[in-house]
């Protein structure tokens, strides 16, 4: 595959070492003199100076040929306008954006990146899956689907404990892949009965969120 | 009208000024407090501190009552990322984007924004008065004449 990516900070330094050892024709773009010099000492060729967001840059970098196109950059608004100019202008087929704030990711969708990564957002759900008072963890957007992965653990006071799935009203739209328990993995089915501590991965509308917590009782 | 400007520059501030003065309700933000420095003493509108691609900013500038949008800070992407948001999120009426860049200028036009690129102007005009005789040259062949 043919990269490009914008913004030779830590992120974009590193995204490429690892994606040239995988064997792939990257191209990294850094329009800061200085982190260039010290870019392309370690990477050579594989790093160019210039802005991402200029069209002649990209042009000459080839980004019509690009397979994807990955935004990195410490700014947001940078990181938009590289991917939009990408596909308006290059048609490159999939665009990667770093997103600083993760409230920017409605945004994003809307105006066409295809995906978005945000460190924020990735470390807030670190902290809450490793936090054991929470009990209701979004692991994964499935965008196309419209559904959330998630993961729930059964609290010692859930109504649900002792109930087959029969039993338990889950929401329209939802979906339990899966029930971890004493560490073996168990894919239910309407008669499997929940216990304390099961950890339950389904699938979920946005929706249903709420009343999937609600059902199992787990509100934290 | 209630009109939101994003960025106190020389530009946005004039236009504040301009907007003020002509009665209708101004919100400026800029991210520096210096700038609104630049607006008259007696400016009647709203000054806000912050980021301009921060949505929570833009609600604070009232930008869900707003007719009218105008994006003039000094940076492009800014501009063109602001101006997103206040058309598709917040469904202004009115946006105005400028972008110095004419190619990324161009693009974002073709996609649907209200777009203004001081270069392309600024250029055209100087080159309509490059071009135009000199008024020393016309004066004085006037003179001759008569």
């Amino acid at each position: 595959m043919y990269i490009i990516i914008g913004g030779g900070g830590d992120i974009g330094y590193y995204l490429t070492k690892t994606l040239l050892n995988q064997g792939h024709e990257v191209l990294l773009l850094e329009k800061d003199a200085t982190r260039y010099q010290a870019l392309s000492e370690e990477l050579g060729e594989a790093v160019v100076r210039g802005d991402a967001c200029e069209a002649r840059v990209m042009e000459d970098a080839g980004a019509k040929r690009a397979d994807v196109v990955i935004a990195v950059t410490g700014e947001d608004d940078d990181n938009l306008v590289i991917c939009q100019m990408a596909k308006r202008r290059f048609n490159v087929n999939r665009t990667i954006a770093r997103l600083n704030n993760p409230k920017h990711e409605k945004i994003f969708q809307k105006l066409g990146i295809d995906i978005t990564v945000s460190p924020t957002k990735a470390i807030l759900s670190l902290i809450e899956a490793e936090i054991p008072t929470t009990r209701f963890v979004p692991l994964m957007k499935l965008r196309r689907a419209g559904l959330d992965f998630v993961e729930l653990r059964i609290p010692a006071e859930s109504p649900t404990i002792g109930k087959t799935l029969r039993e338990i009203n889950l929401p329209r739209n939802s979906n339990l892949a899966l029930i971890v328990r004493n560490n073996q993995p168990i894919i239910p089915n309407a008669d499997t009965m929940i216990q304390e501590d099961d950890e339950i991965f389904a699938l979920v509308s946005p929706e249903g969120e709420d009343a999937i917590r609600k059902a199992f009782g787990a509100l934290g | 009208m209630k009109i939101v400007i994003l960025g106190c520059g020389r530009v946005g501030a004039t236009l504040a000024n301009m907007m003020d003065r002509a009665g209708h309700q101004v919100s400026v933000i800029d991210y520096s407090s210096e700038a609104f420095q630049r607006l008259d003493p007696d400016f009647k509108g709203e000054t806000i501190l912050g980021n301009g691609v921060d949505e929570d900013i833009l609600i604070r500038a009232g930008i869900k009552e707003a007719d009218a949008f105008a994006a003039v800070t000094n940076g492009d992407n800014r501009n063109i990322m602001a101006s997103q948001i206040a058309k598709e999120i917040f469904h202004v009426k009115k946006v105005v984007c400028r972008i110095y860049d004419p190619i990324r200028e161009r693009t974002y036009h073709e996609l649907g924004l209200e777009t203004f690129c001081p270069t392309t102007i600024g250029a055209q005009m100087l080159a309509e008065v490059l071009l135009s005789e000199p008024t020393a040259a016309k004066a004085a062949r006037q003179d001759e004449k008569q």
